[in-house]
């Protein structure tokens, strides 16, 4: 760069690419934040944080039945939705160097786990395979692709020696699955830790998952009570590696259909009603397919839909987007030393590691919903909590990642190490994290419109209040253009920056 | 003959590692092919591999595993070929008693007897070497290529796994970098230098200095 070098003075500071970028985003973040709403609406936003803290110090387990239920219910969800997902995403994976199957996964994962359920729940109603598709379609997308590049990038040396002619069933069983083998049973169970997570904020929507009974007992100002809920939540996620052994899987699958409890029947009527009429755009119904005066009509729709909805939509969820996005690279950088070695003794580290898994195992929409009750509808609340749960994510990767460094005997201590030691070989890493984590930011920015905030899952969610589905749909193929957007973007970036790519696993 | 090139150019991509190669292997003929590190012995293995891939075993210098897999089923993988893919995947779950019976001989003979349904990526790097032999026995043939197969080996251990390839196999071509090994074990020795064959004898009439100039300058 010539003018940069005319610039400068040989002698001056010259800023890495990684630096630049970030202090570009930081500065994207702050201009956002100027045209957001982050006010606080509520009278005593304090008030009830005192009283959700009593409940805390005070959690209620006497409706433990209904806890236990709600944890089966939840479990056996993310087990049926996983289970189907990972099946479907392994076979898509074999044919994923299709171009329209990349694509159909490309959409299929950008569209959140809540909005599936909001176009099941259209056409099955509540039963519970709207909760396990809800789960299994989104899961199929993204396990098809971390599948398919995991046994990609696995390009086993032993198949040089294969005898030739040993068909490709064989050669894929012996020698390019069980090479690849590790990786994708790692990322599965990965999967299930998100899929419960999933399953349970699908209660939000009305299945018989725990966010169901959270939001109840939120509703009435039971705080003891979902206290106990959300302490079971931590519980089930803790220990799950002690109760999710391989062994038991088998059973655990056999008897999760049975699990899933009733719900409405299946109406045909509904499904076919769905596709025929519902999500035909209104114009377009019972109205002259060949006639002027119809299309015309489709134009006014179509513009207002995306004057009004669409493009509001869109602004407010890029804008929540990019602040939540560097609250999350502030708040990581901030937690990690919680966990790290280079910082605290076991003591320290113990504290610190139970706040985190706290922060990443409560789901963005969980945390978004408290907020909102303390500070009432604005961009606030939804902020705060991204931040929150992914910086803890990035925070616990970013701590772990800095125990293996290996320091001089005589470096520094402190805010110094923290500095000059530790975060510049660290940030590379983190980066990395950030914007792989950078979509999922996005799709859960939309997502959390349904609790009030104005972004695009607000508009659909006022479309489906409205029964207006087919403004629904086209509301959700925006929010998925969008994240699919994102995502080129950040893969873009990741590449000019050439971040490491083992961060894939997010 | 066996394996035969007539005066070929062989190399890789746009490079020329040898030039003008002649050669006739007939059957029966164990081959040794020496030359210093670079000399082309993996190119020409490689080539002869490319050529007659259908019916001849191979062992490569990596031993080529799938680490996650035990020794019985990466021996096995050396007769994916001879069965259907249903068997082969059944063998996979549940390793069957007729395919046992077949590898295990192989896998004593080569001192791995007891690590037979040990994982792979438990042995240590002769142990590996091993069990790629055992692989090439197991899919047999009239003919085998082996590029180094004793570089990790101890000299009892080399000495067991050269007796059961040559015994194994009618013609055997491997490339070595001992010298005495070599002679040993060989009926013929090709040397490779400065891009071509500059000996070719068969292994009784040669000592080992011989083969020093290989080595020099």
């Amino acid at each position: 760069m010539p003018e940069a070098a005319s610039a400068t003075s040989p002698t001056g500071p010259r800023y890495s690419p990684q630096v630049k970028v970030s202090l570009g985003f930081v500065a994207v973040a702050l201009l956002c934040l100027a045209f957001s709403d982050i006010a606080i609406t509520t009278l005593d936003p304090w008030f009830d944080l005192g009283r959700m803290a009593v409940g805390v110090m005070t959690p209620d387990f006497h409706a433990v039945d209904g806890i236990a239920l709600a944890i089966v219910q939840t479990v056996s969800f993310a087990l049926c939705g996983v289970a189907l997902g990972a099946v479907g995403g392994f076979f898509l994976a074999q044919v994923f160097h299709i171009g329209p199957v990349r694509w159909f996964c490309a959409v299929v994962r950008a569209i959140h786990e809540l909005f599936w359920a909001l176009i099941f729940l259209q056409m099955l109603g509540l039963s519970p395979l709207t909760g396990v598709l809800a789960i299994a379609i989104p899961y199929a997308g993204i396990c098809a692709k971390v599948y398919a590049e995991t046994l990609e990038e696995a390009q086993p040396r032993a198949l040089v020696a294969l005898p030739a002619g040993c068909g490709i069933i064989s050669s894929f069983f012996f020698v390019r699955l069980p090479d690849a083998w590790a990786h994708i049973k790692n990322y599965t169970s990965y999967r299930f830790e998100c899929g419960l997570r999933s399953s349970a904020i699908l209660g939000f929507v009305g299945l018989p998952t725990l966010g169901f009974y959270l939001e109840t007992a939120f509703s009435e100002g039971n705080y003891s009570e979902a206290a106990a809920i959300l302490i079971m939540f931590y519980v089930l996620i803790a220990t799950l590696r002690f109760w999710m052994r391989p062994k038991l899987l088998v059973f655990y699958l056999l008897a999760a259909p049975f699990l899933l409890g009733g719900g409405a029947d299946i109406n045909i009527d509904n499904i076919t009603r769905f596709f025929t009429n519902d999500i035909v755009p209104a114009p377009l119904r019972a109205a002259p397919f060949m006639d002027g005066m119809t299309w015309v009509a489709m134009g006014a729709w179509l513009k207002t839909l995306v004057v009004d909805q669409a493009l509001p939509g869109i602004i407010a969820t890029i804008l929540l987007t990019q602040i939540a996005l560097v609250g999350s690279g502030m708040l990581a950088l901030a937690f990690f030393p919680l966990i790290s070695e280079k910082f605290f003794g076991r003591f320290g580290r113990t504290i610190g590691h139970v706040f985190l898994v706290v922060m990443r195992s409560t789901p963005e929409f969980i945390l978004a919903y408290i907020f909102l009750q303390l500070w009432g509808p604005s961009m606030l609340p939804a902020i705060v909590a991204l931040a929150l749960h992914n910086g803890a994510l990035i925070g616990h990767l970013i701590g772990r990642y800095s125990n293996e460094i290996q320091l001089r005997p005589d470096s520094p201590h402190g805010l110094s190490l923290y500095g000059y030691e530790v975060v510049p070989r660290v940030y590379g890493q983190f980066l990395a994290f950030l914007f792989y984590r950078w979509e999922v930011i996005m799709r859960e920015t939309s997502i959390l419109g349904i609790l009030g905030i104005a972004t695009l899952g607000f508009y659909v969610d006022s479309a489906l209040a409205n029964i207006q589905l087919d403004r629904v749909m086209v509301l959700i193929v925006i929010t998925a253009m969008l994240n699919i957007g994102i995502d080129v973007l950040s893969r873009f970036i990741r590449a000019r920056l050439r971040l490491a790519q083992q961060a894939k696993q997010l | 003959m066996r394996f035969a090139l007539a005066n070929e150019d062989l190399g890789y991509k746009d490079t020329v590692v040898l030039r003008g190669i002649t050669l006739a292997i007939a059957p029966g003929d164990k081959v040794a092919l020496v030359g210093e590190n670079g000399a082309g012995k993996s190119t020409l293995l490689g080539v002869l591999l490319e050529r007659y891939r259908a019916d001849t075993a191979f062992i490569p210098q990596n031993p080529s595993l799938v680490e996650s897999l035990t020794v019985f089923h990466n021996v096995y993988t050396g007769a994916l070929h001879r069965h259907a893919a249903y068997y082969n995947l059944l063998n996979l779950v549940w390793p069957r008693k007729r395919e046992i019976d077949i590898i295990r001989p192989i896998v004593e003979k080569l001192g791995l007897g007891d690590k037979l349904f040990a994982r792979v990526g438990e042995l240590s790097g002769g142990q590996q070497q091993r069990t790629a032999v055992c692989r090439a026995i197991l899919h047999g043939g009239s003919a085998v290529l082996s590029d180094e197969p004793v570089s990790a080996a101890d000299m009892r251990q080399a000495d067991l796994t050269l007796e059961a390839i040559t015994e194994a196999f009618e013609t055997v071509v491997l490339s070595m970098h001992d010298v005495d090994l070599a002679l040993r074990y060989s009926t013929r020795i090709i040397g490779l230098k400065d891009g071509a064959i500059a000996i070719d004898e068969p292994a009784g009439r040669l000592k080992r200095a011989d083969l020093d100039f290989l080595y020099t300058g």
